[in-house]
């Protein structure tokens, strides 16, 4: 009888107790695994892996900025502030329009590494 | 306790056990990005030791000669030379940011008195010469001591200058920047066993170059698909045949490698051998293919047998027999059930890296909470042992660890709950012929040696 996998909160309560079920009915541990994930976050792709992945590997370090944007956005808000990134700098998402301040600084380590010290 | 033998010609002796020799780097709680090491390579005698950062500078350590009067020390490694390899840069016709993080540092044989390396971040590939200097002129007859011109009309004798000694010297100059190339990623440099020309591998090609020419590479591998959309596999490390100039081989994130051979066509887009494990459809699962998917590839230093390591171990391949590994080894396979939670975290993302010892008799690889792993493929040892300040003092032996996964914990176990998956050991080195390794924790680097007794 195969116990329902359920939602992400009733597993983490059952905690223990449904692994040892769950192992009884020889579900390997990964498939345990995916169960949790799919129930915390139901959207995940269909494509186990996949090409999701593979585009966010090729596009890392790509920062976009539209000085076109970010000028409207200036003066539409005129004396108020710019929403600002929130704690992940890195991450632009919705209406937040970088800012320069927003982007991280690039400075070269001109300080000698510790390990020669 | 008997530890995981290695090396030399003797082949492995049970009463082998690794001792704490030096630890490099700040013991500062905040560590700055820039200190990650990012990459630890020795040379091809053992006695310079390279490693990498984040903050795209390199570091070598040079052994010293043995100290007759210190006789249980083997030779320390100490800072021989540093320089700053790679700049942080931004492309803007892309809107690219490229980081200065040097991601493969690959040695050249040496031919003369000077060292040479290949250092590479994301993009460009750069080849340093490292030489001493330990001898200046002095008595020129144009200029002074101190470098001022001497005025010609007081000159009224010729002098020839002679050779005087100085303090050494150790200089860093960059002869060859390969750059251009890569429209993604690199990932994995290697130099040939012609000594003339050495392969770099981002994640859709292969690119063959001559160490002379800077204009000019070629294209080997191309796996990209005409359709983005249809893109399913990258390539993820890409390594030579240590004796075959003609052959090469590269991983997949699909868990994938194949060797190529050049004769057989200028682009080898078509390999000569594919080898896959075949994987039980029952068992596939979300996480399958992203476990599977391989963070290095090594030969062994005889060229028979090639390693690959994913994500939760590390499998011997022998170059005959495509179908499936010869030797599998469990890293932390206790962490198959912690699957979820690595995903949310991006750990299961991490690529670790693994490598042989001398005579290929031992293999180790890194894994979290500092520790790493040994397996002695004659005897079919494993250890854990770890990277720490607490068992830092000078050769101290070290003692094994074990990972709890039941119920029940002994004591001096840990618990997989209790791991530290912020210290991880994606960077290991063994020394060529001898029980030397170096390992990266973060921005430590950690040397143990084999006891003397």
């Amino acid at each position: 009888m195969a116990a329902p996998l359920g939602t992400g909160t009733r597993a983490e309560e059952n905690g223990q107790e449904k692994q040892d079920m769950q192992e009884k009915e020889t579900v390997t541990p990964e498939r345990a695994e995916e169960a949790k994930l799919k129930a915390k976050y139901p959207n995940l792709g269909q494509k186990p892996g996949g090409s999701d992945f593979l585009m966010k590997r090729l596009q890392k370090g790509q920062k976009y900025f539209d000085s076109g944007d970010y000028n409207m956005a200036k003066a539409k808000m005129k004396n108020k502030q710019l929403p600002s990134a929130g704690p992940d700098k890195n991450l632009v998402t919705g209406d937040h329009i970088p800012t320069p301040q927003d982007l991280p600084q690039r400075k070269s380590s001109l300080v000698t590494s510790k390990l020669a010290g | 306790m008997a530890g995981v033998a290695g090396g030399g010609g003797g082949g492995g002796s049970n009463d082998f056990q690794w001792c704490f020799s030096q630890v490099k780097g700040a013991i500062d709680e905040d560590v700055a990005e820039a200190d990650i090491i990012s990459t630890v390579e020795f040379n091809y005698s053992g006695d310079l030791l390279a490693t990498g950062d984040k903050g795209g500078r390199v570091v070598i350590f040079q052994r010293e000669q043995e100290n007759k009067s210190r006789p249980h020390s083997r030779g320390e490694y100490n800072v021989y030379s540093t320089f700053q390899s790679h700049e942080p840069e931004f492309d803007y016709l892309k809107s690219l940011e490229i980081e200065e993080k040097i991601n493969k540092i690959r040695w050249l044989p040496q031919q003369n008195a000077a060292h040479f390396l290949l250092s590479t971040n994301d993009k460009t590939i750069k080849l340093w010469k490292i030489s001493e200097r330990d001898k200046r002129a002095e008595g020129y007859n144009l200029k002074d001591e101190d470098g001022r011109l001497r005025d010609p009309f007081r000159i009224t004798a010729l002098r020839v200058p002679i050779l005087k000694p100085m303090d050494l010297m150790v200089e860093a100059s960059p002869r060859r920047i390969f750059a251009n190339a890569h429209t993604y990623h690199i990932n994995s440099i290697s130099v040939n066993s012609d000594h003339e020309t050495y392969l770099s591998a981002d994640d859709l090609r292969i690119n063959l170059w001559h160490l002379e020419i800077t204009d000019r590479s070629f294209n080997i591998v191309d796996i990209k698909p005409a359709n983005m959309e249809e893109l399913t596999e990258v390539i993820t490390a890409a390594e030579f045949h240590p004796h075959h100039c003609n052959v090469f081989v590269y991983s997949s994130s699909k868990g994938t490698i194949r060797l190529c051979d050049m004769r057989s066509s200028a682009l080898c887009d078509r390999h000569s051998k594919f080898f896959e494990e075949p994987e039980d459809p029952s068992s596939r699962s979300f996480f399958s293919e992203i476990i599977s998917s391989i963070s290095d590839v090594k030969f062994s230093h005889s060229g028979r047998y090639m390693m690959t390591r994913d994500y939760l171990s590390v499998k011997v391949w022998d170059l005959n027999m495509e179908n499936r590994p010869v030797e599998t080894y469990q890293v932390h396979e206790y962490l198959r059930s912690k699957l979820c939670s690595l995903y949310e975290n991006d750990c299961i993302f991490d690529k670790f890296e693994c490598c042989w010892n001398g005579s290929d008799s031992a293999i180790m690889t890194g894994s979290y909470n500092n520790f790493f792993r040994m397996f002695d493929r004659n005897t079919r040892r494993d250890i854990t042992l770890e990277a720490s300040r607490e068992s830092s003092k000078p050769r101290a032996i070290l003692k094994p660890r074990k990972v709890c996964t039941g119920g029940k914990r002994k004591k001096d176990e840990i618990s997989v709950d209790s791991l530290d998956f912020n210290k991880k050991i994606l960077h290991t080195a063994w020394h060529p012929m001898e029980n030397i390794i170096a390992v990266a924790a973060t921005n430590n680097l950690y040397i143990f040696q084999d006891k003397i007794n």
